[in-house]
């Protein structure tokens, strides 16, 4: 089976095998990342080029990672070096790059959609590293990836994802695939965090974190970005961390195996206490490592070559 | 010289309704009736099997001269707007520099002459620069040629300066028009908030914070009893409110736009940056409440908000894109769809489109009486067309219904007596 997709824009509309076949892909690949001589030829004479427009350094690394092992030709662009600046609209810089013969394109950007028309105007194979609130579906293949590596299956899993949900793309991605898989998703944050109509996508909304994550089996907590405070979602980081920090306690409402997920970086004694992120429930490590071998799948998928 | 329009089915809203010749004199229309005998000299355009109406008149469109001529100006909007029927459009002023001065009215009046396509009638700004503050000098504004005051685009969101604007309008009986919106609760929103916002991960503007404006506006207009004019109106709030405060007796009236008639916030998926426009698509029940207003005289009249853009703007991600649509040459049948579906009777159609409002802004227009100024247009209400934005006499292409088969044309316009506007060579 391959994907006949051009483009990863978004989990969304994917199907239950397209997920798996990432999912599995990306086993043949974390076995490679285990080998001393960590590369393969599987992309060579292929262009990658990382379109980054906004600050990133891990997602950034871990695609340039990947497809280096894949033996791919990478480059990096960022705005600042690029004539963006001079005002050229982003189909305008994709398509100079798409002149260039890049055959997949990922895309790190601002605003919502800007991976699906980037999508729409080039010929390339686009590969959406986080557009907006919209989503990230790399890093919900590379959350799945790492429940499955702990020997959880879907159907039936409760997931708890706590924080700023309207505003994170992380978490839309993991509210699309984890439904379709079969999971019981638990949206945890204050309302002002809950976008409009949530619940209507079939996840559960709770204000009480205690309540939230009552007998679930992951624990997956959002960075909480600290300057909006000021946009009155919440009234401090003291509050915050009070009624929606993950602490050991809390960690002990949840099933005894369960485990705690962060997409990084994290904000130590805000959204989650330094021990619960070093305690042996925490992957958020094992995400990261995961997270390059992922990538390689997906790159290999959307690359073509293996059809 | 004189025309005769000979044969037509003649609607003027409220006055006639029937088959009956129109014979034009003098920039004037000087009868209307069967069989009309005519002076020597006189064009006769057969109208047989065809509406003749008033011309339309658009209380809100966007010219973008002065400052942004690349996107229109009053030349090719004047053309779009007798192309699409409309022999009379109210400018916004929100140009560069705004329209809240003598000079620039004047320079307005003075394009739109030289164009010599349709009555461009100038709204000047409530407060100077449209910065919300400091009123414009209104009573200049008048003199000089504005037909009503709005800051449009940018509503004036301090109460105390609304309220002022209100009674100082009141003095020169000039309409005051609000673009009802809350600039706090609308901060950073670029469709309707609701499932679609949440799951394309855009920011929304919720129903409310046109809702809390509307409300806000009637309130003011009730304490002032000036009058008051709701511009483009999209949710089912509003059309709720308008109609309470008309029930009570408060001198409101309201338009609601094609766009806001015929599509939903559904358009938005993809991406689509011709789905972008301020007030948002809304939801199917508001586009049923907006009908439902249309319908029972809630909202007067249909208005384009006819907002140019140039392509290139456009083609930026969604949430860079500007607001708006053009709408000048697609509101007829647009509005007609409305007739087909029966919320509309024909009159009553073409009522929004002219004699109402006229009177919401006091204006000596939209009817075929005798003796007022011959603006007239000519419809094929039955030519079946596609929606072709490279055929648009606007400078811009920014419509959602390219490609949209739809009914109803525009054959001739016809403004002070003189015809602008012809879609093929009439045998004369």
């Amino acid at each position: 089976m391959s994907v006949k997709r051009k483009d990863l824009l978004s989990l969304a509309p994917l199907s239950v095998d397209e997920i798996t076949l990432m999912l599995e892909t990306a086993d043949s690949f974390k076995e490679v990342t285990g080998r001393e001589i960590k590369k393969v030829p599987a992309l060579r004479g292929k262009t990658v080029v990382n379109l980054f427009f906004e600050p990133s350094t891990r997602t950034r690394t871990s695609f340039e990672l990947a497809a280096k092992r894949l033996s791919a030709d990478v480059i990096n662009f960022s705005p600042s070096f690029s004539s963006v600046v001079k005002g050229e609209t982003l189909l305008d810089t994709a398509r100079n790059i798409e002149a260039m013969q890049a055959d997949i394109i990922v895309l790190r950007h601002s605003s919502a959609g800007a991976a699906e028309t980037l999508a729409q105007g080039v010929k390339s194979s686009v590969i959406n590293a986080g557009d907006g609130w919209h989503e990230h579906p790399t890093q919900a293949l590379l959350d799945l990836y790492t429940i499955r590596q702990r020997g959880m299956g879907f159907r039936g899993l409760r997931v708890a994802i706590v924080g700023d949900v309207s505003h994170s793309r992380v978490a839309r991605s993991n509210i699309y695939a984890l439904i379709k898989l079969g999971a019981e998703v638990r949206l945890v944050g204050p309302p002002t965090m809950m976008p409009r109509n949530i619940e209507k996508l079939g996840a559960k909304v709770y204000s009480n974190m205690d309540e939230g994550l009552r007998d679930v089996n992951v624990i997956m907590m959002l960075r909480l970005q600290l300057e909006r405070q000021g946009r009155a979602q919440f009234p401090s980081i003291r509050e915050y961390s009070r009624l929606y920090g993950l602490t050991a306690e809390r960690v002990r409402l949840a099933d005894s195996a369960a485990i705690v997920m962060h997409p990084g970086p994290i904000n130590r004694g805000v959204e989650i206490a330094p021990d619960v992120a070093d305690s042996l429930s925490s992957v958020i490590l094992d995400q990261v490592a995961n997270g390059v071998a992922v990538r390689m799948g997906i790159l290999y998928l959307m690359s073509g070559a293996n059809s | 010289m004189s025309i005769l329009i000979k044969g037509g089915r003649v609607i003027d809203p409220g006055r006639f309704v029937g088959i009956a010749d129109v014979l034009i004199d003098g920039g004037k229309i000087s009868a209307v009736g069967p069989q009309l005998s005519v002076p020597v000299d006189t064009r006769t355009i057969q109208a047989e099997g065809k509406l003749v109406l008033p011309g339309f008149v658009d209380l809100h469109v966007h010219f973008r001269e002065p400052g942004f001529e690349y996107k229109e100006t009053i030349q090719s909007g004047s053309a779009a707007a007798v192309a699409g029927g409309f022999t009379t459009v109210c400018c916004m002023p929100n140009t560069s520099p705004v329209n809240d001065n003598q000079a620039v009215t004047e320079f307005i009046l003075e394009r739109a002459r030289l164009a010599g396509l349709a009555n461009v009638l100038p709204i000047g700004a409530i407060t100077k620069g449209s910065e919300g503050k400091e009123l414009a000098e209104i009573g200049d504004l008048r003199r000089s040629g504005c037909v009503a005051i709005s800051d449009d685009g940018k509503p004036v969101m301090n109460s105390l300066v609304m309220r002022r604007a209100m009674e100082y309008a009141s003095a020169f009986d000039l309409t005051v028009v609000d673009h009802c919106e809350d600039l706090h609760l609308a901060e950073g929103g670029c469709m309707n908030e609701g499932l679609i916002s949440t799951e394309l991960g855009l920011p929304g503007i919720p129903a409310a914070a046109e809702d809390v404006m509307v409300a806000r506006n009637l309130s003011l207009s009730e304490l002032t009893g000036a009058r008051l004019h709701l511009a483009h109106i999209s949710t089912a709030g509003s059309a709720r409110m308008v109609r309470e405060a008309k029930a009570r007796g408060i001198l409101v009236t309201a338009e609601a736009c094609p766009h806001h008639f015929t599509l939903t916030e559904e358009l938005v998926r993809g991406y689509n940056t011709h789905a972008k426009m301020n007030p948002p698509l809304r939801t199917w029940t508001d586009v049923q409440a907006i009908k439902e207003g249309l319908r029972d005289g809630t909202i007067d009249v249909i208005a384009t908000d006819h907002a140019p853009h140039a392509t290139q703007e456009k083609q930026q991600d969604f949430t860079e894109a500007p607001f708006g649509i053009v709408g000048l040459e697609t509101a007829l049948s647009l509005t007609l769809g409305l007739v087909d579906e029966g919320v509309l009777s024909l009159e009553q159609a073409i009522q929004k489109l002219t004699s109402a409002p006229a009177v919401a802004f006091g204006l000596k227009k939209g009817t075929l009486a005798v003796g007022a100024d011959a603006d007239v247009v000519i419809v094929d209400q039955h030519e079946q067309w596609v929606v072709d934005p490279t055929r648009f006499r606007s400078k811009s292409r920014n419509t959602p219904f390219a490609g949209w088969k739809v009914k109803g044309r525009v054959r001739t316009t016809i403004v002070g007596g003189r015809v602008v506007f012809e879609a093929t060579p009439v045998e004369q």
